[in-house]
């Protein structure tokens, strides 16, 4: 088994994973009908994703895992997302927020993976970037909404940035897998990715009418295992079935 | 339900639809998406190709968006016709090349604009439209393209919210997905 390209691959995954659980959470809770409908149908293409990525992480594994039980058992730890995505919705503007600053990194993170070696990522990817392309449209669009809004809006919405900012340099670290990959022409080099994205967000924060934060201070870690404590809460929820009736299917 | 990924690089030119063969297409174009059950999967475009070989039908079907629930169904209702007709089948699911809304044929637009749901635009359109709030979708309902977009996303993945502002029906549109 390729343990770098299994790595690699639930890197990838597990953004998508636990970013879709978050949205998911808004089921029937979101702020208006057209936006809670939107969160969910965003969550679904995540899901939907991350099907395709986990399914072909067990393949590679060979063994008696499976998309759902690497989805559903692994323990807290062995989670790599990066922490930006298991931040919670504290209020409609940290949802747009987040979503936002993945959005931007996800679409360009894509247009990079389609151009993979590896011809299953490289399908995934061109499959994904159509579906992120509607993501980050609806994001982008709420951000000038909120920013540009009322002097309230626009608050809680800079809030929001500033709060999530400290998590954005995290999505530029490579891991061991990374490096492995990119060597092999099968992973991108997130490292190259830095720039056009901080000139993509700072030129739509400028738009918002929002400012762009100034700190240097980034929290890192998720792609190590080392969460927030918010990811725990997060994994309670997303795995209480499974952990409650093993193997259970409806 | 026996699935396996076949994968091809993605080409521009790559024709939508592979071999069927004529004594299946009957069979498959009475397979209908659960969610817009007016549209037979044949002419959604989410079938590649059906082959019989040494009495088993092997399918390669195609995913609309990632995360469609149908996709799963379609396939169970895809072995279950082919059964009552007397088939084994096998299918498998295939990323690449990615589909498109092109793949929808003229009856199969035809048959999304009589139930209901307008059919998609060309991607250009679909942009002015999604982006620019520009008024190019017809009521489904009475015609009149004087439409606003209420939210980009709809009752399932591929479509969006509309209403029109002459009759005042609220109506879904078919994504433009490419």
């Amino acid at each position: 088994m390729n343990q770098n390209l299994y790595n690699y691959i639930l890197g990838i995954a597990d953004n998508s994973l636990i970013l879709g659980q978050r949205l998911g959470e808004l089921t029937g809770h979101g702020p208006s009908l057209e936006t809670d409908i939107a969160c969910t149908n965003i969550s679904l293409d995540f899901f939907g994703q991350v099907r395709s990525y986990y399914q072909y992480a067990a393949k590679i594994a060979g063994d008696k895992r499976t998309e759902d039980n690497i989805a559903m058992l692994r323990k807290e730890r062995e989670y790599v997302n990066v922490l930006l995505v298991e931040q919670p919705n504290t209020n409609f503007a940290y949802t747009i927020a987040r979503q936002f600053l993945f959005d931007v990194y996800h679409f360009l993170f894509l247009t990079e993976l389609e151009k993979s070696k590896d011809l299953t990522l490289s399908a995934i990817a061109t499959k994904s970037l159509k579906e992120v392309s509607y993501h980050q449209r609806f994001s982008t669009d709420w951000l000038k909404r909120l920013g540009d809004g009322t002097a309230e809006s626009k608050e809680k919405m800079q809030e929001a940035i500033n709060d999530l900012w400290t998590y954005t340099d995290e999505l530029f670290h490579q891991t061991e897998a990374d490096k492995a990959m990119v060597k092999d022409g099968i992973g991108v080099d997130v490292t190259a990715l830095k720039e056009v994205y901080y000139k993509k967000v700072n030129e739509i924060l400028e738009e918002a009418t929002l400012e762009i934060p100034e700190s240097k201070w980034f929290q890192k870690g998720g792609k190590q295992g080392i969460h927030t404590e918010h990811l725990g809460y997060l994994l309670s929820d997303l795995q209480y079935m499974q952990r409650t009736y093993p193997n259970m299917e409806w | 339900m026996n699935k396996t990924e076949h994968i091809t690089r993605s080409s521009e030119n790559s024709s939508p639809l592979g071999k069927v063969d004529g004594a299946l297409l009957s069979i498959l174009e009475k397979v209908s998406d659960p969610e817009i059950p007016v549209l037979s999967i044949m002419d959604m475009g989410v079938v590649r190709s059906a082959v019989i070989e040494n009495n088993i039908v092997k399918i390669e079907i195609t995913p609309t968006y990632s995360g469609c629930p149908a996709m799963d169904v379609i396939g169970d209702d895809i072995k279950a016709a082919l059964k009552i007709a007397g088939y084994d089948s096998e299918i498998e699911l295939i990323l690449a090349p990615a589909w498109t809304t092109d793949w929808i044929t003229p009856r199969g637009r035809k048959a999304l604009e009589d139930y209901g749901i307008a059919a998609p635009l060309n991607a250009e359109a679909d942009k002015d439209v999604l982006l620019n709030g520009k008024r190019l979708v017809k009521c489904t309902n009475c015609g009149s393209k004087n439409t606003r977009l209420v939210s980009q996303f709809g009752s399932t993945a591929c479509k969006a919210q509309f209403q029109c502002d002459d009759c005042q029906e609220p109506f879904d549109y078919f994504k433009c997905l490419k």
